[in-house]
């Protein structure tokens, strides 16, 4: 944890701390805290007189069954951008880990989206698929196909999860390249010569090989659902049709913002304070001891 | 391997091109509607095919901005998006690199406290204390400057986790050398510590500017004047009117150069990108 060779002073180490010391207690702690206080306590319509109410905001906000189709609603949403993201990564991970021509061009050509913006993700692709001049909707009515996630949930819904997937797979695609390159290729041959085929290779020596890889992402894509979706979400549908695109994030900051519920809003950030702590303990606690074989 | 034949290999290639042409389609189209009409593509007609309005789009777009209520420049929004992502990137890599250097280097009262206060907010983005600090950016009178755009986003461990990894592994010799040269503890820094981090501080620079320019949540909710917006929230500010009279070569032209100077530092930088993302995943 600490070097041998030190050096000793009094004042400089303080003074060396304090600038990120200041920043992260009152951009930090100080509003993580206020967070909480709030949490516990109830402003009046007019926000005249604030007072303590112990549980309450949380007992309303259980009671409530909005709140719990948000949460369901969440972690559908988280699974079907991890599954389809990791899935599709993972494909044209193992197809650009083979010696190619050109395997480098093919490697730009898939992490760009990186850098994509959520909100510009979400204006893509709602112009792609808008009902009236999307470019892709043409195509879906000419299936027959009674497209138009303005009006339609399920169909916001969806479009919600393609666009966060799409956006995702370039960061699952460079982190399953650098799991595939550390896997020993000397494993590989040798059960190509116990004769295991290029598939079933794949699925009892990479795939195994793998799985490390495969939870941390996992546990990053379900963070990234969470949070980072917020941009998708506010350009593309604003948690709407009804509520078939709200989100907890999403949820937040429409209380809060919107209905001027702030007892509620802090309530809920602090069960997803809660939620991102243990799904950070988790990822630390398998990242350490890691999901080998 | 054994029985790589070809057809395995036109099959991979296949594959790829698939996956490239889904990654890029929606970047295109964008491109694509940000040169035609705005009535042809109102109409839902638009062509895949490049129109002939490039130049004058961008051009509206840059220094006029759309003419419904949002009348403001997109180069001014660029502007403000780009002083803001480099504020994040060098104002979080100075105060960790100096604080990493601390805790690494010196013993003192209290260092491992320090350590973990500064630990913890690894854990929780600021969207889940989003409405306080909103308060205390407020209260500090930092609403609409670029001061409160970025601070709230430089409190964060990432960078100072990072720097304190590489300066474990730095050899003691290196030190021990200064000294003998009579060098003090900020001499040691400047001369030996800081040439030798050049590569880390690049990598995470490459990083912390793409998060810094994608910002959205925070600065939406803290700008209120339309000269002070970034180019994400013009986007969204540009979409707000009628769906009717959204004028959609502008926002795709908008949404273009929204992504050309993130893509491109990735593209361009992508040995230091691949490393930066990496090592501050760990």
């Amino acid at each position: 944890m600490q070097k041998q060779a030190i050096f000793k002073s009094k004042l400089l180490p303080y003074a060396l701390v304090a600038p990120q010391l200041a920043i992260v207690l009152i951009f930090f702690y100080w509003p993580a805290l206020q967070a909480v206080i709030q949490s516990f306590l109830l402003q009046d319509a007019f926000g005249l007189s604030v007072s303590f109410v112990w549980f309450d905001n949380y007992v309303e906000l259980f009671s409530e069954p909005a709140y719990f189709e948000t949460v369901v609603r969440t972690f559908i949403f988280s699974f079907a951008i991890a599954a389809s993201s990791l899935s599709v990564a993972l494909l044209l991970a193992v197809m650009a880990d083979k010696p190619l021509r050109g395997g480098a061009v093919y490697r730009t050509l898939l992490i760009w989206p990186y850098a994509v913006a959520p909100p510009v993700v979400g204006v893509l692709w709602v112009f792609m698929l808008h009902p009236s001049l999307g470019v892709l909707s043409r195509y879906l009515r000419a299936a027959g196909i009674e497209w138009n996630p303005l009006l339609d949930g399920d169909q916001a819904a969806t479009l919600v999860i393609l666009a966060a997937a799409w956006k995702q797979i370039s960061y699952n695609f460079l982190f399953f390249l650098a799991g595939l390159a550390a896997i020993p290729k000397s494993v590989l041959e040798a059960a190509a010569i116990d004769g295991a085929r290029p598939m079933r290779r794949f699925w009892t020596v990479t795939f195994p090989l793998l799985s490390p890889t495969i939870f941390f992402l996992l546990v990053v894509n379900i963070v990234y659902a969470f949070f980072d979706t917020f941009g998708i979400i506010d350009t593309m549908t604003r948690g709407g049709p009804g509520k078939s695109t709200e989100t907890l994030v999403y949820k937040v900051y429409n209380d809060g913002l919107i209905g001027g519920n702030l007892g509620s809003s802090a309530a809920q950030s602090v069960i997803l304070m809660i939620m991102v702590i243990v799904l950070t303990g988790i990822q630390f606690r398998f990242v350490e001891r890691k999901v080998t074989y | 391997m054994v029985e790589q034949e070809g057809f395995r290999r036109y099959v991979a290639h296949i594959i790829l091109w698939i996956g490239i042409a889904i990654v890029a389609f929606p970047v295109y189209v964008a491109f694509i509607a940000s040169t035609q009409d705005n009535a042809l593509i109102a109409n839902g007609q638009m062509s895949l095919l490049p129109g002939g309005h490039f130049f004058e789009v961008y051009y509206q777009t840059i220094f006029v901005g759309t003419s419904g209520s949002t009348r403001e420049p997109v180069g001014n929004m660029m502007l403000n998006s780009l002083i803001m992502a480099i504020m994040v990137a060098v104002g979080k890599i100075a105060i960790s690199i100096i604080s990493a250097y601390a805790i690494v280097y010196f013993r003192f009262p209290f260092r491992m406290p320090i350590f973990w206060i500064i630990f913890i907010t690894l854990m929780l983005p600021v969207e889940v204390r989003i409405y306080p600090t909103y308060k205390i950016v407020a209260d500090l009178h930092m609403l609409d400057s670029y001061a409160g755009l970025a601070l709230p986003l430089i409190a964060s461990a990432t960078a100072t986790l990072l720097f304190r990894q590489f300066f474990m592994t730095v050899p003691d010799e290196l030190l021990e050398a200064s000294r003998i040269d009579g060098a003090g503890p900020l001499r040691f820094f400047w001369d030996t510590l800081l040439p030798l981090s050049r590569t880390n501080m690049a990598a995470l620079f490459v990083i912390l500017f793409i998060l810094g320019w994608n910002q959205y949540l925070w600065p939406l909710l803290i700008t209120t004047r339309d000269d002070m917006q970034t180019i994400q929230i013009g986007i969204r500010k540009m979409m707000t009117t009628n769906d009717a009279l959204t004028e959609w070569p502008i926002v795709m032209a908008t949404a273009v150069l929204a992504m050309l100077p993130p893509v491109f530092v990735v593209v361009a930088m992508q040995k230091l990108f691949v490393r930066g993302l990496v090592e501050t995943e760990k």
